[in-house]
This record gives structure tokens, C-alpha cells and sequence, in this order.
């Protein structure tokens, strides 16, 4: 029997190391050491149900557990076999207990494919990874396949790149096979900047080894024996992951001079970021890991051509590298079975925002928005009503209602004014206002422009400023055009693809939600009422009491009044802070 | 050559692949407005970060409009560059970037000669949509002894970047920060001045704008001319004449020796002399220290070093103190002209018309920025009375001039005055890259050999190369020259002598691409390297036209060393005339 604890940073954050500490120390109490085996695994995903303690083969899993449960667990489950009712998740419709995954809205409609193994292994055991599949795939391409044959599979399997722009992963191997050169490389971008977004934490946190094998497997197709890793500082346990990884892949002969004895070299190194969004960008990541400035060049070249140092470099996102393996193994035409016409395979997303489940899921192409968001995300938080889903990130879109039915994929998502982006999906309800949430998002990207091109550098400023402008209830209807034909040109003029979508989410909103915008700049009102200054505090005099209470909280002694006479609110005054609303027991206070 | 067959606004054109869309257009008449690229053609200096986006084009096919700097030619593509989507875009980003541009104009040093407001009035811009609430990117301005820094009209074009990097190697500026408040700065936003810089200027030759400009010391020379105790005297580099016209709407490389002295006369400088007399002395002092290690070192001499380096460039001489401190003993000792000049004139010409040196003012009119900190260096001047009390570009002459209402195309020629005016075309040819090394050969040819030198034009030793080599042969001595131009050109030189590698006697260096003539006080050339070849091609007509053109006959050099010097490498000559060299530039005190 195996007690899985997850180690993702969500769950050790509420101190899962310690829960699995005194697991063991209970499965030693109870001398079951040789018989049970406690394990640290990666993300299990339902990571706003953490810390996550599964029991297999039972296949049982208990959520918000803390250390002092582990007896009981151990007890109760382990020895007597009889489940901890309490730490079970609850049926939201019949409050029946749920007890095995597969019972659970959450994971029935998941497909884990790049997750397959977090959750499950030991990331920090090869073993593990090698019991489950790993490197298997990488053996047998080294002695079963040309490098041709490789990028064949890749590419029958439609495997399109998961970083965000969704280009063909085999034709750039193709490309990058094609480029003849002493020194190519691969590289693997764990730069994962959206916010909101841990899918390529998770892989690497849960499963390490499924990227080093793919990226081996690439090697092997382009003729690198170089592999690096660009990953974010941010990130010091995925690091720590992959470096015991590393170290264990090269031990077991899977990384180094002559792999599996068949001649194959391939080494690892990991290189790491310090934070810029931009350096997602290929050429802006490779300028980084070559010490210069981490920012775009016009791309041609492609990185296939002239790369890292100048040589021919593949550059792949973690989820991308992450699916390979299966795919060699299981064949392109299973991978091409699953998703839609031109977006094949599964996709990873990190649910945020206003939803019951945050978490990462993982389900096939093609999955409609409200499965995600009401299915396996379990809808709206505190029942309110859905109002709209950023995908794609910062620079993504916002999908709507109308969206709701539409399958998941890149030309969908394309098609309604968003992206797929690396997989972020950030939900909001009817108390968002979405002028402020394009702001929101412009203040990312304004942030985290590299400067270097001029739409993108003055451009998304004054984008967020004028946006500022239009949430102080200062804008025009005139200024609804210039947003647009301001964003149009960013897209339009910018050097990459920061500048080239930055836009979106303004472009959307104002798309989809036109009304709102007017009514900031017409009726100088915020429908959500989320724009402190369109806000106005009034006192309904029939609830008044006169008791004071608002009178006396009021930081700038707006309000005045008899005692037990209704009061007034002087809107000349009021700085919309809220204390008196929050104060009055009678509902008397209201806000439009 | 292969070749690729495309229609840019419905005209065909066939161009040599690899072609920008920018050049190919060119070709057929089409000039498409470029702002941050630039190119000096045959000089490989090409500046395309493809940033400003200001160059954008519709080619057929394309998502979102090209940079047509960056974007190479294809077979069969099909490009317009003027429609409603490419001048509205190119609008609306020339908009953002003057957004964020001080509104200065009237009192801009650049004004008139920025190329941000000509590419303003180009497209017609009118107004600044929302400027009212567009904040500004703000930042210190930081003046150093030479150049003046004033970064709210940095437009992040990047050319100053790419020519202290990648031309001069010197690495001063790159660019910082991100986003919005992204310019190009010294390494943590330091002072030029605590920075590795050199003032060669170059910077301040290629900035569009008046981001980058010298400090201008043409108030002090007006003060000084007005005080009538002073007696004030001037020197002209001999670069200045070769360029000084273009300031006045003549033909580059004209040559207006005769009317830039009757300009000097009238603007009330006493004696009006010529740096080239200087030229002459430099020659037979540098010329004097060449023989004499040369003689040493075929004698078997260790301690004579080879090659002996030229000095008289103050660029070079700040970039080797920087970079080649180990190697402080090979350059040459002898002062540069400026500084010959101001020792000769504080001296022996204070003497002849009985002025205390006190009472003195000597000018330079340099071509050069660099000259300017050269002056104000501590080891030249005594008892705090500079040798040269103040250095002017050709550009401050220029408005000098203009100031005093004065045409220089309406001046009658004039002479230079006597002694320190008299020159030969040795001196004159110091101007452009090569002609320190080729006067120099002229006189130590005939020193050496004893024999009349039958050519004088080493063509062997002229052009606009970055680096270039010849072997002269010295009646049977070959001597073996190397010439550099622009600072990295001198910096390959120099490692090779710093590896032992180096085969030359003697190495000529320039910090500015062209010599003088390129220097970062000259007119600007916008990225037209005719300018800087006409320029060259009128120093060498001013040497034909000389009846002297060997430094040891200057009958005023022969007279100097008669009656003050003694002999060249004389013990006073020495003291007046040489220098030595060490890490010095943080010492000097900024004037403002």
C-alpha cells in the first residue's frame, strides 16, 4: 500500500511536509514500514482542497488534511480499512461522501496525459518515473527509430506547441534537423510568467523526468547533444526537482556520453531566469541565457536557423515536452484521436479567479468552456452568476457567455478574440467590472514590456492610462475609438508577440462588453460598481434609525445627522471607503 | 548572385536575396520613412533593432504589418507601403512616441537637426491625441566633461548602443530598465563620467534626437573674446574645414579653409592658427620616437618596443588608459596636436608677443568631442592655467558663426597668421584615417633612408577600412604599418600586441569610423557615409594643393626647433611636448 503525499508548492505551503513526516513516523509506530510506503508526489491539481493525502490502490483521497490526521489516517484507514469520513470530499448536490477519484465532477472529464504522473511518483526517485514508463520511450527511439522516423510520429500526432503560439512541434524539429551545423541545441523554456499560471511548476515539481526524456528524444531528432533549461528563479523547488533529476538521469546512464550504450550523448544543463515575462519569448529567453538583455529580435532568423549562440536551437515549452513520451510510446494516431480537427491531444489550465475548484486540470482538446468552468471547476464561487473567462493570460481574451459551448482549441479560442496562451483561465462574475479587469491585465503587460519597441513601450501605457482615465469616469465616447485603433496598431506594429497581443483583453472587453464601457463614459456609472470613483454612498432615510453608528466611523465626517433622525451621506466629502456601510446594521446604507 | 522577384507598391523589382524590403524599395524610388535604423553604407556600421516600428509595411499574406528595415525580400511577395492600415499605423506609433518626447523643440540643441521632428513634420502630425493625460518617462540629466545626457528624449533607437558596443567596443551604454521607463544608460544608471566611456562621441554623432549632445563651451570663448585683457588666439583641427560648410548648405566636402579663418578673424579671435602647424610638430616627435625605438629595436634593443602606437587621438588615448592599462608604455608619448599647440603657445608664441600666459586664451576648434575632456586634464596645464583653455566642435563653430551674422558662404577667403598658422599637407591629412601614419612615413622616410621621398601619396595606406595594413619599404626595411579605425578596430590591434602576436612597427588608431573626419563634433551625417567620404576626399585635396607636404619642411617647424626646441626628443621638448598615460578620467571635475 502506498500513502501518495502531495509536494507541489500549494500543498507544502500549508506544510504537507510535515503531514508526511508524521505519516512515516506513524508508519513506523505501527511497524508497517516494509509493507506501506509513504511517498511525496507532484500536484495532484485540486490545489484549493490541499494539502491532498491519497491512499493507493484504494485509490481514496483526503483534502485539507493537517499533521494531526495522520494517526487517524494510518489507524483507521491503513490498518482497519476503514475511511476517514471527515477528510473526504462532499457531493455538493446529495452531500454524499466522495471517495474515489473517479467519483469526483473534478476528474471524471480529465484526460491526464502531461500530467500523467504528478500526483503519482516521487519526483525525486527515478525509479519511480522509470516504473511508470519513464524513459522508455527515449530507449526506444535510440534503438528502434531514425531521427526521421521520431519527427514522423511527432508530427502525424499533430502535436501543436503548448507555450502559446500553438506552432507544430514536429515541423520545427523538422526545421531545426534540417539546419546542418556543429552545434545545435535544445532548449526548454520553464519560464512561465502569466500570472496565475503553474502548469509548467507542476510538471516540473511532479514530474521532472518526463521533460529531461522528451528533451533527450528531441536531441536525438536534431542532432543536439546540448540541452538546457531556462526556468525562473521563482521557482527554487522545480528547480531543486530537476537538478536531483538531472544528477539521478545521469547516474542511470539516461543523461551523458552514450546513452543506453547506443553512441546517443546528451547532456542537461538549467539555466535560470529572473522574471521577465518577455523572456518567454524564444529569442528574448535566448538573448537572456547568452547574458544578454532579455529581449526579442525580429524573428527571421527563427531560432531553428540561428539560436542560442548563433547555432540552431528548438525551442519547447515544458507541456509541449511533456507529451512526447506518450506519444512515442502509444503512437501518433492515439494522441491524434484525442482533441479536435486541428488542435490534437490534451491542454493543462490553471483555474483562478471566481471558481470553486482553483486547481490545474488537464483535459482533451475540445472540452467546452462550461465543462471546465461548471464541471470540473465546479462553477461560480458563493453562486453568483458568470460573467466572463480570461484565457491565454494577460494577453489573452475575455470569453463571455456566448463562449460558453464553444470547444476549447487554439482556432476557437483565436476565432473569439482570445488565445490559448500557456493555459491560464481566470474566471470572473457579475461583480467584475470589465474595464477595470482589461486594466488589470494592461498593468501586467505595461509592467513587463521590455521597452524595446515603441508601440509596445508607449503604446500599452497609454492604453492603461486612458483606461484609467475612462474608470475615473473621465472618458469620452471618442476615447472608446482610440482605444481601439490604439489597440489595433500595438497588435499590428509590435516585435513580438507581448506587444502583438497585449491589446486583447481591451479588445475584448470591448467587444463583448461595450455597454459597460459606455456606461462609464456616458451615464459616468460602473454597472459592477467596482469603480470607487463612479461610486456613490447614499442613506435610504425610511431603514435610517439614526443610531449614528455611520456618523461616528466616518473617517472625514461625511455624513451627518440627528441622533434617531435619518442621516445624510455629503457626497462632496466621502472618500467611498465603506466603513459606514460596513457599519450599519440596518441595510441603510446603499451604493450606485 | 541569386536573386528574388517582388512587387512593392505594384512596382516589379528584382533584388539580390537577402535585401531588405526597405533597400529593394529605395532602389525603385520608394523611401520609406526608417527612424531608428541607420546605416553608413561601406563603413559595416548598420544600426536595426527594428524598434521604432515607424518603417512598417503591408506585405501580402502577413498577420501583422513588417518592419521594413528587418524584413528580408521574398520570391513573390507583394508589399505596399502606403495603405490606410500602414499610414494609420504609422501615425498612431509616431504619435506614442512623441507622446512621450518633451514639446522643447524651440529650445532643443537638436532643433533643426532632429531627425524625430523632421519624421514629425513628415507625416504630418498635428496634434498628440490625449497627450493631456499621457504621463512622461522622466529621468536625471548627467553632463560629463564632454557630452551632455538628457534621457526624457531618448526615443530607445538604440544607435548610440550599437555604436559604443558593437563599433567602439567601449560598452558604456546599454540599454536599462523596462517597459515604459526603458532608455540607454551607463551600467546602473551611473554618470557618464564614472563610466568606461571615452568620449569619442560617436554616441553623440548618431542620436536622432537631442537625447545625446556636447557640452556646448561657446559662452566661455564669447566672455573671453569681450574681456580686452585677454588676447585671445585660435586653432583649427584639420578636419573642420573639410566639413565645416556643410553647416552652411555647401556641397560635402567642400573645402573652406580661406573663409573659415576670415569667419575666426571676424568673430574677433586675435590670431586665427591652424592645429595643423601642430601636426607638423607631432610629426617630428612621434616621427623622432618611431626611428629611434626602430633603430634600437634592429640593434637588438629588448626594451625598445614594437610597434609604437599613434596619440594623437584623445578617444584612443581614454580607451587604452580603460582597457589596455598594461600597455600604457607602447603608445606613442608625444601629445596631441591640440595639446602641442597649446604648449607651444603658452610658451614660446606667449613669449614672442609678450602676453603672460595667464593672458591667454587659447581655442580649439576640434572636430572631436573628446578633445574637450582632453583639455581639462590636469598634466596639461600649469598652475592651473590650461594649455588649452577651451575646445569647440565644428557643429558650436558653426552656430557661432551663424550667431554673428555671418555667412560663411559671403566671406572672403583669409589667411592663417604666422608662425603657428604655417603648415605643409602632412599636417593637413592628420584629418581622415591613415594620414597620421602616411605623414609620418613621409618625414621618417627621408630621415631614415637619407633619400627623397619620390611619391608622396601612399594610396597603400588610405581608404575607409576599419582596419588596414601595408608594408612601406624603407629602402629595403619593410616597414610594416597597421591602421585602425573606430575604437573595436583598434581593440583587435591592440590584443595582438598585448598577446605578443602583433607583427607591425607601427599602428596608426582612430577612435571615429573615417578619422577625424567622422568625428563626434562634425556636422551630422545622418547616416550618409558619402558625407564622411567627400570629407576624406577634400583633406587629400587640401594636401595636393600644398606647396609643402612633408612636416619636416614647414620652415616654421625648422624655425621652432632653431630657436626654442632644440632638437626633436629634445630634454624640452620632452617637457612640453610629451605626455605619459594613466587611469585618469575620474579625477577630472565636472564644469558645468
Amino acid at each position: 500500500m502506498q500513502i501518495l503525499v502531495c509536494g507541489g508548492t500549494g500543498c507544502r505551503d500549508l506544510e504537507s511536509e510535515a503531514i508526511l513526516e508524521s505519516l512515516k513516523l506513524e508508519v513506523e509506530a505501527n511497524a508497517l514500514e516494509n509493507d506501506i510506503q509513504v511517498v511525496r508526489t507532484g500536484c495532484f491539481g485540486l490545489c484549493s482542497l490541499g494539502p491532498i493525502v491519497k491512499i493507493m490502490p484504494d485509490d481514496v483521497v483526503y483534502f485539507k488534511v493537517k499533521h494531526g490526521d495522520a494517526r487517524e489516517i494510518v489507524e483507521e484507514h491503513v490498518i482497519k480499512g476503514k475511511k476517514v469520513e471527515r477528510l473526504l470530499l462532499k457531493d455538493p448536490v446529495n452531500n454524499k461522501s466522495l471517495v474515489s477519484s473517479a467519483e469526483m465532477n473534478g476528474f471524471k472529464k480529465q484526460l491526464r496525459i502531461v500530467l500523467r504522473n504528478c500526483g503519482v511518483i516521487d519526483p525525486e526517485n527515478i525509479e519511480e518515473s522509470i516504473a511508470h514508463n519513464g524513459y522508455e520511450a527515449l530507449g526506444k527511439v535510440l534503438t528502434e527509430m531514425t531521427p526521421d522516423d521520431t519527427i514522423k510520429v511527432i508530427k502525424d500526432s499533430g502535436l501543436r506547441g503548448r507555450g502559446g503560439g500553438g506552432f507544430p512541434t514536429g515541423i520545427k524539429w523538422e526545421i531545426a534537423r534540417k539546419n546542418k551545423a556543429d552545434q545545435k541545441y535544445v532548449v526548454c523554456n520553464a519560464d512561465e510568467g502569466d500570472p496565475g499560471a503553474f502548469m509548467d511548476r507542476s510538471v516540473l515539481e511532479g514530474d521532472p523526468h518526463a521533460v529531461l526524456e522528451a528533451m533527450a528524444i528531441c536531441g536525438y531528432c536534431i542532432e543536439a547533444d546540448k540541452g538546457l533549461i531556462y526556468i525562473r528563479a521563482e521557482y527554487p523547488l522545480a528547480v531543486a526537482r530537476l537538478k536531483t533529476a538531472i544528477s539521478q538521469a545521469r547516474e542511470y546512464g539516461l543523461l551523458g556520453k552514450n546513452i543506453m550504450g547506443t553512441g546517443f550523448s546528451f547532456d542537461i544543463e538549467i539555466r535560470y531566469g529572473a522574471g521577465a515575462f518577455v523572456c518567454g519569448e524564444e529569442t528574448a529567453l535566448i538573448h537572456s541565457m547568452e547574458g544578454l538583455r532579455g529581449e526579442p529580435t525580429v524573428k527571421p532568423p527563427f531560432p531553428a536557423e540561428a539560436g542560442f549562440r548563433g547555432k540552431p536551437t528548438n525551442v519547447n515549452n515544458v507541456e509541449t515536452f511533456a507529451c512526447v513520451s506518450p506519444i512515442i510510446l502509444k503512437g501518433a494516431d492515439w494522441f491524434a484521436g484525442i482533441g479536435t480537427a486541428r488542435s490534437k491531444g490534451t491542454k493543462v489550465f490553471a483555474l483562478a479567479g471566481k471558481i470553486n475548484n482553483v486547481g490545474l486540470i488537464e483535459v482533451p482538446m475540445g472540452t467546452t468552456l462550461r465543462d471546465v468552468i461548471f464541471e470540473i471547476g465546479g462553477g461560480i464561487r458563493n453562486g453568483k452568476k458568470f460573467k466572463a473567462a480570461q484565457t491565454g493570460g494577460p494577453s489573452g481574451g475575455c470569453l463571455t457567455e456566448k463562449h460558453l459551448d464553444t470547444p476549447i482549441d487554439f482556432d476557437n479560442l483565436i476565432a473569439a478574440g482570445s488565445m490559448m496562451g500557456s493555459g491560464g483561465l481566470i474566471v470572473m462574475d457579475e461583480d467584475d467590472c470589465m474595464v477595470s479587469v482589461a486594466k488589470f491585465f494592461l498593468d501586467f503587460t505595461v509592467e513587463e514590456s521590455c521597452g524595446k519597441c515603441s508601440p509596445c513601450r508607449i503604446g500599452n501605457k497609454r492604453l492603461h492610462e486612458l483606461l484609467d482615465h475612462i474608470t475615473k469616469g473621465k472618458g469620452t465616447l471618442a476615447d472608446l475609438d482610440r482605444l481601439r485603433n490604439m489597440s489595433l496598431v500595438i497588435k499590428d506594429t509590435s516585435l513580438c508577440g507581448l506587444g502583438q497581443s497585449s491589446p486583447n483583453p481591451v479588445l475584448s472587453t470591448l467587444d463583448n462588453f461595450r455597454d459597460e464601457y459606455v456606461a462609464h463614459v456616458t451615464a459616468k456609472k460602473c454597472p459592477a460598481g467596482k469603480c470607487r470613483d463612479l461610486m456613490e454612498y447614499f442613506i435610504i432615510a425610511e431603514n435610517c434609525v439614526g443610531c449614528t453608528a455611520c456618523a461616528r466611523v466616518c473617517p472625514v465626517n461625511a455624513i451627518t445627522g440627528q441622533r434617531k433622525e435619518p442621516h445624510v451621506i455629503n457626497p462632496s466629502i466621502c472618500i467611498k471607503c465603506g466603513a459606514c456601510k460596513e457599519k450599519c446594521k440596518f441595510d441603510a446604507i446603499i451604493v450606485q | 548572385m541569386e536573386t528574388v522577384k517582388l512587387t512593392i507598391d505594384n512596382k516589379e523589382i528584382e533584388v539580390p536575396k537577402g535585401m531588405t524590403i526597405h533597400k529593394a524599395a529605395r532602389k525603385i524610388g520608394i523611401e520609406i520613412p526608417v527612424l531608428c535604423y541607420m546605416e553608413l553604407h561601406d563603413m559595416q556600421i548598420e544600426n536595426k533593432p527594428a524598434g521604432c516600428r515607424i518603417c512598417v509595411v503591408e506585405v501580402q499574406g502577413r498577420r501583422n504589418l513588417a518592419p521594413s528595415c528587418a524584413t528580408k525580400c521574398e520570391e513573390g511577395m507583394v508589399v505596399k507601403t502606403h495603405t490606410t492600415r500602414v499610414l494609420n499605423a504609422r501615425r498612431t506609433v509616431m504619435e506614442f512616441i512623441l507622446s512621450d518626447h518633451p514639446k522643447d523643440c524651440l529650445i532643443c540643441p537638436k532643433s533643426g537637426n532632429c531627425e524625430l521632428q523632421s519624421m514629425a513634420q513628415q507625416l504630418g502630425i498635428r496634434e498628440i491625441p490625449g497627450q493631456e493625460i499621457a504621463a512622461m518617462s522622466t529621468y536625471r540629466k548627467d553632463t560629463s566633461p564632454s557630452i551632455i545626457r538628457d534621457l526624457d528624449k531618448c526615443i530607445m533607437c538604440r544607435r548610440c548602443e550599437m555604436m559604443c558596443n558593437e563599433v567602439q567596443t567601449v560598452g558604456a551604454l546599454s540599454a536599462v530598465n523596462r517597459g515604459f521607463m526603458a532608455a540607454v544608460a551607463p551600467a546602473f544608471e551611473q554618470n557618464l563620467e564614472h563610466s568606461t566611456c571615452t568620449y569619442c562621441g560617436q554616441c553623440v554623432a548618431v542620436c536622432p534626437t537631442g537625447a545625446l549632445t556636447e557640452v556646448n563651451h561657446t559662452p566661455e570663448v564669447l566672455r573671453a573674446l569681450a574681456d580686452p585683457s585677454k588676447t585671445v588666439i585660435v586653432q583649427t583641427a584639420p578636419a573642420v574645414r573639410a566639413a565645416l560648410g556643410e553647416e552652411f548648405g555647401m556641397e560635402p566636402g567642400t573645402l573652406v579653409t580661406g573663409k573659415m579663418v576670415a569667419a575666426l578673424r571676424a568673430l574677433g579671435f586675435d590670431y586665427v592658427f591652424d592645429t595643423d602647424f601642430a601636426a607638423d610638430l607631432t610629426i617630428m616627435e612621434e616621427g623622432t620616437e618611431l626611428l629611434d625605438r626602430l633603430t634600437r629595436h634592429l640593434n637588438g634593443d629588448t626594451t625598445a618596443k614594437l610597434p609604437i602606437l599613434t596619440s594623437c587621438c584623445p578617444g584612443w588615448v581614454n580607451f587604452f588608459e580603460e582597457y589596455f592599462p598594461d600597455l600604457k608604455d607602447v603608445p606613442s608619448t608625444a601629445k596631441s596636436p591640440q595639446q602641442m599647440f597649446g604648449a607651444i603657445a603658452k610658451t614660446y608664441f606667449a613669449d614672442k608677443i609678450k602676453v603672460d600666459r595667464k593672458d591667454l586664451v587659447v581655442v580649439s576648434i576640434m572636430p572631436c568631442l573628446a578633445k574637450k575632456y582632453e583639455c581639462q586634464r590636469e598634466e596639461f596645464s600649469t598652475d592651473g592655467n590650461r594649455d588649452v583653455d577651451f575646445s569647440i566642435s565644428t557643429r558650436e563653430l558653426a552656430a557661432f558663426i551663424k550667431q554673428a551674422n555671418l555667412d560663411l558662404n559671403n566671406l572672403a577667403d583669409d589667411e592663417f597668421d604666422s608662425p603657428l598658422g604655417e603648415s605643409t599637407g602632412a599636417g593637413v591629412i592628420f584629418g581622415a584615417t591613415g594620414g597620421v601614419i602616411e605623414a609620418a612615413c613621409r618625414t621618417a622616410y627621408e630621415i631614415y633612408t637619407g633619400k627623397k621621398l619620390e611619391r608622396l601619396e601612399f594610396n597603400e595606406l588610405r581608404g575607409l577600412d576599419g582596419v588596414r595594413e601595408a608594408t612601406i619599404d624603407f629602402n629595403g626595411l619593410p616597414l610594416k604599418i597597421g591602421i585602425a579605425n573606430g575604437l573595436g578596430n583598434a581593440r583587435k590591434l591592440l590584443e595582438e600586441v598585448r598577446s605578443g602576436k602583433s607583427q607591425f612597427h607601427a599602428i596608426e588608431v582612430m577612435a571615429c569610423p573615417g578619422g577625424c573626419i567622422g568625428g563626434g563634433g562634425q556636422p551630422l551625417h545622418h547616416g550618409n557615409s558619402d558625407i564622411i567620404k567627400a570629407r576624406a576626399a577634400a583633406i587629400y585635396r587640401e594636401d595636393n594643393s600644398k606647396p609643402l607636404r612633408k612636416s619636416h619642411e614647414n620652415p616654421f617647424i625648422i624655425k621652432l626647433y632653431e630657436e626654442f626646441l632644440g632638437k626633436p626628443n629634445s630634454e624640452k621638448a620632452h617637457h612640453l611636448l610629451h605626455t605619459h598615460y594613466f587611469y585618469n578620467k575620474k579625477k577630472v571635475v565636472v564644469k558645468q
